[in-house]
């Protein structure tokens, strides 16, 4: 190993689900202010590779090490204190709630305030609140969500919501953004728009992105690096373009 | 149409919506300030009320906010009960005293229930509820050291610092006093982070723990929240019917503190307090319609002959008379309004205050329920 820790790393990372083996010796280093993207067809363990970095499922061997601490055993509510935020492929947002109530649970890994003082609701208490509403309006501001700050998640489109998950995980300051399938069930125009917010996340926020995708067209547009899995294994590593042209990668799109 | 124009993130922070709105509530509190004068007879009922909403916002902030449901609610209120009396009578501890050990046993009971709870969901957590309700109910029948057991025990008249709450009128400033309290410290808890990862773990338990949320200790939280409030609805409860026995704290209690954060509407604290009206209420009203609502048909029957108007009088002294009728129609109203009205006596509130904000603009189609299969539509 370098003298410098890598910002984030996956090491020999596997899970078995029974006798599935659905990740397997996955290994990769995610430079700080970098899109790294994970692709590979359905089934691939793409998902699952998430789910074991954001600490959902327990890895069955291996180590992830992010910002030089092993995160390998880190409970998932800890994981966004430690500045790691993610979305979801099927949104998994709040419902029955409003944009701006999702956007301030997203504040909850920073909240300070203790039980006894939110019962009476203590001037430190509103103090707090303030805070952690200022810090939700620069990210509705960021991504544009103005006009749907106090409707009901129920009532807003997809690919709304899709953008109000991303502005939750973006309200948890987080050094290392996880986005799961980003453009899933949105169209072209609002696919383009996600690509330049996810620019924009890494340029002007300088936030890392670790993303699974299936668009190329997107992947191609922001990813500067790319990992391809296939039966929960690495097959490939590169830049969009390289991995997109590596044989084996082909083989797995198209059979073969 | 009416629309709030908001110049500082504080206004959000609020308890009320704004002025407007807060003054309305000044009025309702002004009216049940001078109502104990104008309804002197109905006293005893609408603190009943008071007490039945300390318990549907109890039962609200478990069910309606934190989205577990509980069928062991009345065992809660047993214990607040029982603990208060025994304080307050056996021991001789001042009332407030009492009731505040009372709310903490209540608390770590509720505790304890929470924490075989982290670990079941749905329906299966309500069934442990519902079977930690029967082995409370069995031990207040066979403590009798605390209890008094099947025998019950008396309940003497609540004595703050001296001054007697006994008489109707004063016992029901007391309930109305804790039921506003109540109401404060559950709104702030709502409106700080505690209450939006109640709401978060009730969407989306995934989501909120990604979010940072610590499950275990929310869930036991609300628990421990809940179950406290019931604790002091108990105490209140104790002075109300002024004698316990076992068979009050049972099943059907608890069913009925379920029904009404059903009707009154999940997910709002007036949806618990219009709940509480109507159960506490119906049972009233249905007695009150017991008694003169044959005599009344049959002197509007009677204009078409005195003996259609017998007629009528008897059969319908015969229906209202007929047992099982309260619960009946308790069965029937929940039944239509699961089928008609998901959001409850709440959401038909809403919608009664947009058609007349909206008047002649309004349109049916506001409010239909647009088919989608999304996740959260096909869960709800």
């Amino acid at each position: 190993m370098s003298a410098a820790p890598p910002f984030f790393q996956a090491d020999d990372i596997a899970i078995n689900f029974g006798g599935i083996r659905a990740v397997d010796g996955v290994s990769f280093e995610v430079e700080p202010g970098q899109v790294f993207t994970i692709i590979g067809p359905n089934g691939a363990g793409k998902t699952t590779v998430f789910n074991l970095v954001s600490r959902i499922y327990d890895t069955t061997q291996g180590r992830l090490v992010f910002r030089g601490e092993d995160i390998t055993r880190v409970p998932p509510h800890e994981i966004a204190r430690r500045g790691i935020a993610r979305t979801f492929q099927n949104i998994e947002l709040f419902e029955h709630a409003s944009v701006l109530q999702n956007l301030l649970l997203g504040r909850h890994a920073h909240r300070r305030s203790r039980l006894l003082e939110e019962l009476f609701f203590l001037p430190r208490v509103r103090a707090m609140e303030l805070a952690h509403r200022e810090a939700a309006e620069k990210v509705i501001e960021f991504l544009d969500l103005q006009a749907y700050r106090d409707s009901l998640i129920v009532n807003l489109p997809y690919g709304v919501r899709k953008v109000v998950e991303v502005a939750r995980a973006l309200c948890t300051e987080p050094a290392l953004l996880l986005l799961d399938e980003p453009s899933s069930g949105l169209s072209v125009e609002e696919t383009e728009d996600m690509a330049f917010w996810i620019k924009d996340i890494r340029d002007l926020l300088g936030i890392t992105v670790l993303m699974v995708e299936h668009d190329m067209s997107l992947v191609s547009a922001v990813s500067d690096r790319v990992l391809a899995l296939n039966y929960g294994r690495p097959i490939a590593t590169g830049t969009a373009r390289e991995v997109q042209e590596h044989p084996e990668v082909v083989k797995a799109y198209l059979g073969g | 149409m009416r629309f709030v124009f908001k110049t500082s993130y504080d206004q959000d922070l609020g308890l009320f919506r704004d002025a407007v709105s807060r003054n309305w509530y000044v009025v309702l509190l002004a009216g049940l300030l001078v109502l104990p004068w104008l309804a002197p007879n109905y006293l005893g009922d609408i603190s009943l009320v008071f007490i039945y909403g300390l318990c549907g916002v109890s039962l609200m902030v478990l069910a309606g906010y934190t989205g577990l449901v509980s069928l062991g609610h009345a065992a809660f209120l047993g214990i607040g009960a029982y603990a208060h009396v025994y304080f307050a009578q056996t021991l001789g501890l001042p009332w407030v005293v009492a009731i505040v050990l009372a709310a903490l046993i209540t608390a770590a009971s509720g505790v304890l229930v929470g924490l075989p709870a982290l670990r079941m969901t749905g329906v299966y957590l309500t069934i442990a509820t519902l079977a930690f309700a029967l082995i409370i109910q069995e031990v207040f029948t066979h403590w009798e050291a605390v209890t008094g057991g099947l025998k019950g025990r008396p309940v003497d008249k609540a004595v703050i610092f001296g001054v007697s709450f006994g008489d109707s009128r004063a016992f029901y400033f007391l309930c109305l006093a804790v039921l506003i309290i109540g109401l404060w410290l559950t709104a702030n808890l709502l409106r700080a982070p505690t209450g939006r990862a109640w709401v978060a773990i009730r969407d989306s338990e995934i989501a909120a723990q990604s979010m940072g949320v610590h499950l275990a200790v929310y869930k036991t939280i609300a628990f421990a929240y809940s179950a406290a409030l019931m604790g002091v609805a108990g105490a209140l409860f104790a002075h109300k019917v002024g004698f316990l026995a076992p068979d009050i704290f049972t099943v059907l209690l608890s069913i009925q503190f379920l029904l009404m954060v059903v009707v009154g509407g999940l997910g709002s604290l007036h949806g618990a307090l219009f709940g509480a009206v109507f159960v506490a209420l119906l049972p009233v009203a249905i007695s009150e319609a017991r008694d003169s609502l044959p005599a009344a048909l049959g002197q509007l029957a009677s204009i078409f002959g005195r003996g259609a108007g017998d007629a009528v009088a008897g059969t319908v002294d015969r229906f209202v008379k007929q047992p099982g009728l309260e619960p009946g129609i308790f069965g029937l109203i929940l039944v239509l309004f699961i089928l008609f009205e998901p959001l409850g006596l709440y959401g038909r509130w809403m919608k009664l205050k947009v058609y007349f904000s909206m008047f002649p603009l309004y349109k049916r189609a506001t409010f239909r329920r647009q088919k989608s299969y999304m996740r959260s539509e096909r869960l709800r």
